[in-house]
This record gives C-alpha cells, sequence and structure tokens, in this order.
C-alpha cells in the first residue's frame, strides 16, 4: 500500500443544500460540522501494537464520565468528549494529546470516505431491501406482488442456503460512503461542503477521512 | 433547517434578480458557453411556474419557437443568467400555468396587469 497518510475528523450532518460552482453548475452537497475534535490519545506500535490517534468529538457532562475513562483524561489533563473513535494512521507520532483536528483537515477537491449510521429502516422487505424486482403486477398474481418468489429447490437440497437475502431488518448500521469530493471547506465556522449525500440523519454523528482508494 | 445551512444559501443569493411572477413575460439573457468562447442569448417568453425556496428556487419560461412551444427552466439565482428582463406583467389568477400547454395563439395571451402592486 502506499504511504497515503490518512487523516481524520469527526463531525455531525447539518443537512443538504445546493450550490453553484465556478462553471454555474448546481453541485448538491452535504454540509457537515466538522469538529473541532481533540486528540485524546495516540496508539503506538511500541505501545499497542498499532498506530492510530483517537479523536474525541463533543460536549459531555463531566458527571457522566465514568472513572477509568475520566481518570485517564484528568491525567492527561483533557476535557471529556461525548463521542471518540480511533483512526488508523500511520503518522500517528506526529500527533500530540491535546492537538485540535478541525475541518481545516482537508481542502477542497480532495476525495473523502464518510462514515455514518444509517437511518433505520425497520422490517422491510426484499423489495426494498436487496432492490428485488418482486412478483408480476399482472398475470394472475395475488397477494404477492411484493415477495422474493421461490427461495430454493425442494427435495435438493432440502434446505435453504445460508446467507440467502430475505426480508429482515435494514438501516441503522454503520456505513461508509468513499470517494466524495470535497467541495469547499470554511474553516471559520468550522464547515466541509461534500458532494454527493452522506449516510445518517441530520444531526447524526459522522467520521470524515482521507479516501482508501484512489491516488489522490 | 440549520442556521449554517441557511447562511450557506443566502450567501448565493443574487440581489439584482428583479420582481417577478407568473404570467410575467421576461427577456431571460442566458450566457452561453462554447468551448471557450461566451456569448449571450436571450430567452424571451411567458413565466409559468417558480417554485422551490431560497437558493434553490427555480422558474420555468415557456415560448413558442417555431411553432413548437418550448420551455426552460432555470434556477433563479444561477450565475448563467446575464440579466433578467422583465418585459410586461401579466394578470393571471393561477400560480402554475399549465394550462397555457393546452392552449396556442389568441386563446394562450394573458391579459396585462395594469396597476402593478408598489413593491
Amino acid at each position: 500500500m502506499a504511504t497515503k497518510q490518512i487523516k481524520g475528523v469527526l463531525g455531525e450532518k447539518l443537512g443538504m443544500t445546493q450550490v453553484f460552482d465556478d462553471a454555474g453548475r448546481i453541485v448538491p452537497v452535504t454540509v457537515l460540522k466538522a469538529g473541532p475534535c481533540v486528540v485524546t490519545r495516540v496508539r503506538t506500535p511500541d505501545t499497542d501494537g498499532y498506530s492510530a490517534i483517537q479523536l474525541g468529538y463533543g460536549k459531555i457532562n463531566p458527571r457522566k464520565v465514568n472513572k477509568p475513562l475520566g481518570d485517564y483524561l484528568r491525567k492527561h489533563d483533557l476535557t471529556p468528549r461525548r463521542h471518540y473513535v480511533e483512526v488508523r494512521t500511520t503518522d500517528a507520532t506526529e500527533y500530540q494529546l491535546g492537538q485540535e483536528v478541525t475541518a481545516e483537515t482537508f481542502e477542497a477537491g480532495q476525495l473523502v470516505d464518510v462514515t455514518g449510521k444509517s437511518k433505520g429502516k425497520g422490517y422491510a422487505g426484499v423489495m426494498k431491501r436487496h432492490g428485488f424486482r418482486g412478483l408480476s403486477a399482472t398475470h394472475g398474481t395475488q397477494r404477492k406482488h411484493r415477495s422474493p418468489g421461490s427461495i430454493g429447490g425442494c427435495a435438493t437440497p432440502g434446505r435453504v442456503f445460508k446467507g440467502l437475502r430475505m426480508a429482515g431488518r435494514m438501516g441503522n448500521a454503520r456505513t461508509t460512503v468513499q470517494n466524495l469530493t470535497v467541495h469547499s471547506v470554511d474553516a471559520d465556522k468550522g464547515l466541509i461542503l461534500v458532494k454527493g449525500a452522506v449516510p445518517g440523519p441530520n444531526g447524526g454523528l459522522v467520521l470524515v477521512r482521507t479516501a482508501v482508494k484512489g491516488d489522490k | 433547517m440549520h442556521t449554517a445551512i441557511q447562511e450557506i444559501e443566502k450567501a448565493q443569493l443574487r440581489s439584482d434578480i428583479p420582481v417577478f411572477r407568473p404570467g410575467d413575460t421576461l427577456n431571460v439573457h442566458v450566457r452561453v458557453t462554447e468551448g471557450n468562447r461566451s456569448r449571450v442569448q436571450v430567452f424571451k417568453g411567458v413565466v409559468i411556474r417558480r417554485q422551490g425556496g431560497a437558493s434553490r428556487e427555480t422558474f420555468t419560461v415557456r415560448k413558442i419557437s417555431y411553432g413548437v412551444g418550448v420551455e426552460r427552466t432555470f434556477p433563479v439565482h444561477t450565475p448563467v443568467i446575464e440579466k433578467i428582463e422583465v418585459v410586461s406583467r401579466g394578470r393571471v389568477r393561477r400560480a402554475k400555468l399549465y394550462y397555457l400547454r393546452n392552449l396556442r395563439g389568441k386563446a394562450a395571451r394573458i391579459r396585462e396587469r395594469r396597476e402593478p402592486v408598489a413593491s
């Protein structure tokens, strides 16, 4: 793997809108409030066996922090945060404890991966969940228009294969959208405008990272 | 909507757009880029709808070109529009003038609004 420095910042999805680019075209963008995050832990291969940084984001009442974590934070003179996440990066040693990570981590035109928790869809059928086409609308189909159809043979194999796509709980799962373009960064307000949609509801926690794939 | 998004949208708004409503006839000066040359094209017609809010607002202009109805939808605040001229104001009783699509010639005329509302 190339020596790409993965950078990350935690934030919040504020919502979507559209902006005009230089050519006057409409660009659909998601507005993310990124940071300010604080480096709460630096993981190095010597001490932890891998290289990563832990970021903290959001306010929390210090009384709500449990003792092990609270003691650790007090020892290093850090304020407690609501959300913590680890970002695997090869240059973890370049970060210091308590260092601020803001929206300026990223610049316009860059590709990023955005991770969030998708909206829960409840118990969803196969058409919604897996994109099945359902059965025919006519030709005598009765009360089975959205059903999956056959789920396997009869005596051979005499069972339903494992992993067969069926109806079930959909959404409310960690989802990453890769290779979104950063449209612009507003460092003063701590906003990142990302082209395209991002998983999760407005106000949901999102993690923006340098794109894993691609050269840029 | 989050205030940060409202601010982003507000920053996109243009202040040089005249007041116009459905029924009005406009000259829309559109910047057309061909290769690396850019020129201005005028699209003249009747506004048959305005929809959306803030920077997302769009309007549709309808004209009859060589006997064929042509409709173009523009974002109100797009930088592609050089300028908008209001040619005449029309008196209409609908917000969406889709009925014009079924009319042609004399029937598709729109009465002029005499005393424009003091704005």
